[in-house]
């Protein structure tokens, strides 16, 4: 069994976001750096299901050198090996896609897990893009994975419910937030984690045509609120929303 | 050159959703001829009820359309994109549409700006990124565009056409997937993204006999849905399905009262289009107090009951 789990290298969820002068991009000097909460899930999963069935973890990151600290945190829960597509492109959903799609193509894994939405863009498109190029069957917003023979059965957070598939393999599964507590890296996790297989390419080695597809022109602060009012007891709040907003 | 727009329906049972209503009001932001899509096994009344919306109506009959498995959709809503013309493909940004838009938009080639909250032009639009906490304006440069709606952010449109309704032979292709089952979250209250009034709870409850003891009783008053935050669903107390923020339900009513809630931006992100927030929490320091309207500082367990008990008094 060989699971390719995808890390992507976000600002911390707790940073507080400015925005860079050029008016697209978010200032990143001085903010603390971490894989996407989702794909830390993703990572967790990956080596639960190995430990149960046997097999390796990869994992694969797209970005600048920097990726490499994330990639080397997964090593340090456990993950085999790595590999880091290098560019310091940023690269849109639909190219990703084809990178993923590529490295899959490569590695050929049972499985691809993937975080179901990183928490910058928010887009959560790529594993269902990455599963269409290689007609897969996916399962977004997974909440629980079971592996028996050559089928993944997984239990998905849907509208209103709890959605199960079958998933035959190799197949595309995306993390919701329950599907695991990712565990934290042992001291010699993180020792062992700096003489594993760390494999870098040059995403121009990879031969992909590449063609930005979407462009971010613009990025605002929302409207500042209004500041809210403290009041001093239950009685003026239930005349506020009775008499003022007319919400009751 | 006018466009051409496909909006891929969804419904329960009986009715159409509203969300896809809202995804509709979006499409129309840009001129052109609205087309809908309804697929599944006996949905021709979905069909004519989509068709009071929008000029036409395609819908297709298959076994193998029979549950919303991503996979078959995506072939089959490509299938009519293509036959159509359709430049523009849009659908709401529910779980369903999160998970089979992204494989449309591969099917044809075509670029994906996910979850908007407004239409700027052709091919432009505003999307909430970082959790909400900042605004991004996107334009995608493909000749065919997919499009998922936030539909909180746009209202429903109104029921003013009399479309043509067709039916065509639908090819799903075939499937690696299998449809297993389906576990349905039953409640008698209100559907959370839909609801006029929704009390959430927090951390600040202290426990499930919490959410019983004190959200339920209110919730029940004002006729709310009851939501929560991210701790408490991850805690297990309730169950995920109320969970309200950027990795759970986007809400939207007209009174949203969060109760023992701190307000981490997570939270907040699915919260902030509410018309009127209240915001009961005994840290003063809290920083949902910076996005409430009105805040009340104190023990919710003093101040709810107390709330309930001239609510009553009220009704």
């Amino acid at each position: 069994m060989k699971i390719l789990v995808t890390v992507k290298r976000v600002p911390d969820y707790a940073a507080k976001l400015t925005i860079d002068p050029s008016g697209n991009k978010i200032k990143t000097e001085g903010v603390n750096m971490i894989a996407n909460p989702f794909d830390e899930i993703a990572v967790e999963e990956a080596l639960r299901l190995i430990e149960k069935h046997g097999g390796e973890t990869c994992v694969l990151s797209i970005g600048t050198d920097d990726c490499t600290a994330q990639i080397r945190a997964a090593m340090a829960m456990g993950a085999d090996r790595g590999i880091l597509v290098k560019t310091t492109e940023s690269l849109d959903c639909v190219s990703i896609s084809k990178v993923i799609a590529k490295i899959f193509g490569e590695e050929k894994p049972d499985i691809l897990l993937m975080g179901k939405q990183a928490i910058d863009d928010d887009s959560h498109q790529v594993g269902q893009m990455v599963a269409e190029r290689l007609n897969l069957g996916q399962a977004t917003q997974a909440n629980k994975v079971v592996l028996e023979g050559e089928w993944a059965t997984v239990i998905r957070e849907a509208d209103g419910g709890l959605e199960t598939l079958s998933l035959k393999m190799p197949c595309v599964i995306t993390t919701d937030l329950r599907l695991n507590e990712p565990r934290y890296a042992s001291l010699p996790g993180i020792m062992k984690a700096k003489k594993k297989p760390l494999d870098e390419r040059e995403l121009s080695s990879l031969g992909l045509s590449l063609t930005p597809s979407v462009t971010l022109q613009k990025l605002e602060m929302p409207p500042n609120k209004q500041a809210g009012q403290i009041l001093p007891d239950v009685q003026t709040l239930v005349s506020k929303l009775r008499d003022v907003e007319k919400v009751i | 050159m006018s466009a051409t727009h496909l909006i891929v329906a969804e419904y329960d049972s009986t009715h159409l959703k509203n969300a896809t209503l809202s995804a509709v009001t979006a499409a129309q932001k840009i001129e052109g001829t609205v087309h809908g899509l309804v697929l599944g096994k006996n949905v021709k009344h979905i069909a004519d009820a989509f068709a009071k919306h929008v000029s036409q109506v395609h819908y297709a009959e298959h076994d193998g359309l029979e549950h919303r498995v991503a996979q078959p959709y995506a072939k089959v809503i490509a299938d009519v994109a293509k036959s159509i013309g359709a430049t523009h493909i849009w659908a709401a940004a529910t779980a369903a549409g999160k998970d089979m838009m992204p494989r449309v938009a591969t099917r044809l080639d075509a670029a994906m700006a996910s979850d908007i909250s407004d239409v700027v032009d052709t091919k432009t639009y505003k999307r909430p990124m970082w959790a909400g906490g900042l605004t991004g304006t996107v334009a995608l440069s493909t000749s065919i565009q997919v499009i998922t709606v936030r539909p909180t952010e746009f209202v429903q449109a109104a029921a003013n056409a009399s479309g043509n309704v067709s039916n065509f032979a639908a090819d799903p292709g075939p499937s690696t997937t299998r449809f297993v089952g389906f576990e349905e979250v039953k409640s008698e209250r209100p559907e959370l993204a839909d609801a006029s009034v929704v009390i959430s709870g927090g951390r600040g409850l202290k426990g499930p006999e919490g959410f019983k003891q004190l959200i339920e009783p209110l919730a029940d008053q004002l006729n709310a849905a009851i939501g929560a935050s991210r701790a408490v669903c991850d805690a297990g107390w309730v169950p995920n399905d109320w969970q309200v923020g950027q990795t759970g339900k986007v809400v939207a009513p007209k009174l949203y009262i969060a109760i023992g809630i701190s307000g981490a931006i997570q939270h907040v992100a699915g919260m902030k289009g509410s018309k009127v927030t209240v915001a009961i929490n005994k840290d003063p320091e809290a920083p949902i107090f910076q996005v409430a309207d009105y805040g009340l500082v104190g023990d919710a367990f003093t101040i709810v009951p107390e709330l309930i008990e001239r609510l009553k008094a009220l009704a």
